[in-house]
Order: C-alpha cells, then structure tokens, then sequence
C-alpha cells in the first residue's frame, strides 16, 4: 500500500510515538505573531524556561493590529519584539516590513515541500499549497514547539479532491473552495488533510493554491495540501537556488512529497468544475453558500479586499481590472489592505493603488486589518460586510456584523454596483453600454 | 489537579465557533483572568444568557464544538469560569487539543447518547462528574442518576493527569 504525502511527512519527522496515535513530529518551522505569542512567551518566562529551540527555524511577525491601536496591542508587539530580540530571531517583521503572515512567510521562502509547520493561527493550513504539513495550533503547543521543535498530532487521515474542466472567466479558486467547503459542510473534513489535486489545481498560481488550502480549516481539516511541481520551484527559486544546480533539480528533489497512486485516502472525490459560477456565502458559517447569481442585489454597507485568503498581488491585480476608471458606489464604503510589503510595493509600481485609490477604496498599509474586527473596519451592529476573507462568523468583523465572503473579483463588482454583483455580469453590462 | 465535576449548561446548538466563545477584541488581554467575564458572550442561541453560566462547571453541546480559530483564549475563558469539561458530539481538531494540552476535558459521546443527554436532562437542574481512570461520566439528577462511559486515547489521559502538554514535553523532549 502506498503513502499519502501527509504519511510520508510524518514519516520523516517522527521523533516519538508515546502512545497509539500520538505522533510526536520534529518541527522545521514555528511561525509566530504578536496575539497568541506573547502569552505564550510570558508563561514560558512564569515556568524559568525562557529558552528557543532554533532561532533560525522560528520566523515572527506583527500583523494582527498593526501599528499598535492602543496600549495593550502595543504591550503584545513589544513583547514579542523583545523577545525576538534577545534570542536572535533575525527573521521578525516589525512594523512598515511587516504583513499578513500566512503572506509573508511563503513569500520570503520559508516555506519548502516537505517540511513540518505550526503556528498558533487556524489558517497555518494555507502553507500546505507548497506540499508541506502546516497546521494551526493553540498557545500551549506553540510554546512547546518554541521551546523544543516538536509537536504531537494524531493522524490525519486524507480527503483527496480531484478538480477537473477549466474555470469559467470570472471564476476563482475562492469560488472553488467555497464550493467545497458547501460539499464538504463545516466539520467534513475534521482531523483530516485535505490534498487538492488535478488539472485544475495543477494550471494554478501558488496564489491561488494558498487560496484553496486558506480555507481547508473551514471544513474542519488539518491541513490542505497540493503537491509541489515546477509553479512551486518557479515561485521558491530566488531562496533555493543555491541548493540546487538547476530548477529540474529541485522539482525531482521536491517530487519525492507526492502521494503515492495507490495511498488509501479515506474520501476521493471528483469534481468537473467547468459550470461553476462565481460563489458567496450567507448566514454565519462558511459552508452556508450560494451563487452570486443568487445573492444577486443583496445590499452591503462595506467592502473588504485583503487577508491571507485574498490580499495577494494576483486578487489585486483582479480586483483592479474591475475598477479600472470606475468609482464605487456612494452607498458604500471600500478598504484595501495588501497583504504584504511586496505585494504593496508591486500593486504600487503596476498603478494598482492608484486605480484602488480613484475609485474611492481607503488603502491600508499591509495587515489581517477588519478581517477579524480586532483593529480597522470594524462593522457596526445590522451593518453587512463583502469581504475576500475566510469567515463569516457572527461578531467576526464586529458585534452584530454580517460577513458574506466572495472572491476579489466579485468584491470589486459589489463595491461599484453597491449591491452583491457578479463580476462577469458586470463587465458585461458595461461592454454593452459601449 | 483540577475539578471535573458540577452543575451542568446544555447549549443546543452545533457548530458554535471560538469567536461565539471569546470574540476576537479581548485576544489583547495577556491574562488569562481578564477573559472572565466575556465567556461566550456573542454567542447565537435563543434564550441563551450569559448569567446561564453562573455556578457551571461541565458544557454539553452537540457537533463540531470549538470550530474556526486556534486561539487557546477558548479554553482559557472556560478554565477561568472553572468549567473544565465539555461533553459534545464531536470538536474542531484544534479545540479539542487545547483542552487536553491544558489538562482540561472535551469528551466525545455517540450522537444518539447525546440526544439522550439532552432529551432527558436538559431542563433538569444535573450535575455530572468525570472519572478519569474508569473513563466513564456520572450524571445525577433529582430522579436519577446513571453511568455512561466514554472513549478516550491514552495520550490525552495521560495529558489530563500530568496537568498538560508544557510539563510533559518538557520532561521527554
Ligand atoms: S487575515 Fe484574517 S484569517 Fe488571516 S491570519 Fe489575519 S486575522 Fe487570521
């Protein structure tokens, strides 16, 4: 019987199995910022074991509330400032370097096919588009993967999702996961990977492939996983290539975190996705989905484009081929928040800010921002919000807040229309006007 | 060792999410303490008020118990109330271990023994206590009281007894 890549992960860093089904990996990198580090860090400070296990393999960053709102934010980032400070963590990102992390940490290459990652946030998920085992944790696991480089974790059995036909124009892998997660409802994949596979998956942007593994926490997985090729050496070459002679070296290197033909996987599913419409959820969980089409005119009182679902340079040059020349509604507000210091630094030299900027978006510096109504663009009670987040919880962008999620496309055609608008209908609309 | 018994809340609903449990604003607190008073406070349940809570130590709720974010604030806020239990259908993967790394209790029952739980209790003023070697849980009521017994890993046992994942990792790794 063959191995799934999660199997041949587990394989490769198991230092311990104390009891049956516990799995105690060796970790290559303990992701960190600045709200559920800090507490960690303290107790860790409170136990006299004020220690790390790898500067080199720990990475921070400040991107929940960032700059500081208030004095307690401030107290959260200095701690993990300082702390980074006096353990030479050289990879912290401090204010102005600083953006969302599941953003940031891909993008400076700290994420290889491969390797073993937690972080104390739900949506570590996202860095398995690179063939990696990258999963959320709480404060307590964080603090002893600070401490010692490891983590128990039971076994995940594997979901594998084959995704064929072409995505219509207009659609995105946001359509797609939302798809799914409606498949798969908000617990369908709980305690298990999710491998995203097939022609579909394999014609993506690594963008879009984090987009995918983004949300596999919202059905419940683990971890969402897309076997590493030639896109994933392409986007990783400027940090690796030195390792390697030539980028066929590495692709056969990195070849070897696939999934074997005959792994037993507990669901295989298959999906022509060629009719696919652009999607969007309703109500209070992310498998609560419908088409744009049906949610079509639904009014809202802000848009959102960013987080580490949607805030990369791919959704905003998207986002910015919609309002090119066009301004939003006056009924609405619109904010922008790129998801990284890169990808602000692109949108700023392609001219994507200034059309952003000419249609009446208030642009952020890089941050998770309204996402999760911690620091900017919190909603007010009754007040409705169209965002390319991951969750639409109750209360999530603010108490009494409503969340409907959606690609970046299908945002900027509801920012400019004012109501949920499909983003092709859009296009088409004014085409005909001319 | 913490307390794994007392009066009972019974929240009929799946699929309540940590920001149901601790919204997002307190994740600045740096104590644990400070999340006290906001436990469950945005959580979407008719006839659910947070005085419901008063003088609670176990939760049984249905499926997915614990779902979206990471953060150990959940557990937390539940631990500073001195609720140290939660029976449920199923939980999120992540919850789930922040309970067993704290040294705390989130036990599966079959569906069909939680419809038990809440047809015959729900209204009832119950208390339960866990029995961790036995793996089973005692619920007593006015009218009754009855044994039900639970699966759990050695692992997590071993977690619950040794008072979390910090402790133990550090004397074997
Ligand atoms: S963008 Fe939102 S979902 Fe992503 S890490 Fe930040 S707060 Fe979490």
């Amino acid at each position: 019987m063959g191995k799934t890549i999660a199997e041949k992960i587990f394989d490769a860093h198991r230092v311990d199995e104390p009891f049956p089904d516990a799995h105690v990996l060796r970790l290559d990198r303990v992701f960190c910022h600045e709200i559920t580090t800090p507490i960690a860090i303290t107790d860790l400070i409170e136990r006299g074991m004020d220690r790390v296990f790898d500067p080199t393999k720990i990475k921070a960053v400040i991107d929940h509330v960032t700059p500081a709102k208030d004095s307690k934010t401030a107290e959260q980032e200095k701690i993990l400032r300082d702390w980074s400070r006096r353990h030479g963590i050289k990879d912290f990102f401090d204010v102005g370097r600083n953006g969302v992390c599941h953003a940031i940490f891909p993008e400076k290459g700290f994420v290889r096919p491969g390797f073993t990652i937690i972080m104390g946030d739900s949506h570590t998920c996202t860095h398995g588009a690179f063939g990696a085992f990258a999963a959320g944790t709480g404060t307590t696991d964080l603090e002893v993967g600070i401490l010692k480089g490891v983590c128990a974790f039971h076994f995940p059995k594997t979901i594998k999702m084959i995704i064929t036909g072409e995505l219509k124009p207009g659609v995105y892998a946001k359509d797609l996961i939302l798809f799914i997660i409606k498949e798969l409802t908000v617990n369908g994949a709980t305690n298990m990977v999710i491998e995203f596979t097939g022609p579909v998956v394999d014609a993506m942007s690594m963008e879009s492939r984090m987009t995918l593994c983004n949300m596999a926490i919202e059905a419940g997985g683990t971890c969402g996983i897309c076997y590493p090729d030639m896109t994933t050496v392409d986007y990783l070459w400027d940090h690796i290539k030195d390792e390697f002679s030539s980028k066929e070296d590495a692709l056969s290197e990195y070849s070897k975190w696939v999934s074997d033909f005959d792994a037993e996987y507990e669901q295989i599913y298959e999906f022509d996705i060629s009719d696919l419409e652009p999607m969007v959820t309703f109500g209070y969980k992310p498998d609560q989905v419908k088409t744009v089409a049906e949610m079509h005119g639904t009014k809202v009182d802000q848009i959102y484009i960013g987080s580490c679902t949607n805030g990369r340079i791919e959704d905003l040059r998207i986002a910015a081929s919609i309002l090119k020349d066009k301004k939003i509604s006056v009924a609405v507000r619109a904010i922008v928040s790129p998801a990284s210091p890169d990808v602000y630094g692109k949108a700023l030299k392609e001219g994507i800010i200034e059309i952003f900027h000419e249609a009446g978006f208030c642009v952020t510096n890089p941050t998770c921002g309204a996402c999760l109504g911690m620091s900017n663009g919190v909603l007010a009670d009754g007040e409705v919000c169209a965002a390319t987040t991951n969750r639409n919880f109750n209360g999530r962008m603010g108490k009494g807040g409503t969340v409907h999620l959606m690609s970046p496309a299908t945002a900027a055609a509801t920012a400019i229309a004012g109501t949920i608008t499909n983003s092709n209908l859009f296009k088409a609309s004014i085409g005909e006007k001319k | 060792m913490k307390t794994f018994s007392g009066s009972v809340l019974f929240l009929d609903r799946s699929d309540i999410n940590t920001d149901e449990i601790i919204p997002a604003k307190y994740l600045t607190e740096i104590t644990k303490e400070a999340l006290k008073p906001f436990l469950l406070e945005d959580l979407f349940l008719d006839g659910f008020s947070t005085s419901d809570l008063l003088n609670k130590a176990i939760i049984v709720t249905r499926e997915n118990f614990g779902c979206g974010s990471s953060r150990e604030h959940a557990p937390w806020a539940l631990e500073v109330n001195e609720i140290n239990v939660v029976v449920a259908e199923s939980f999120a993967r992540i919850f789930r271990q922040n309970m067993y790394n704290c040294g705390m209790f989130a036990i599966e029952l079959p569906k069909e023994t939680i419809d038990y739980l809440f047809r015959n209790y729900a209204n009832k003023k119950v208390t339960i206590s866990i029995n961790v070697d036995n793996s089973a849980i005692l619920i007593e009521s006015d009218q009754a009281s009855e044994k039900i017994a639970f699966k759990i890993g050695e692992f997590d046992k071993t977690l619950v007894k040794e008072g979390g994942w910090v402790g133990y990792a550090d004397k074997n790794y």
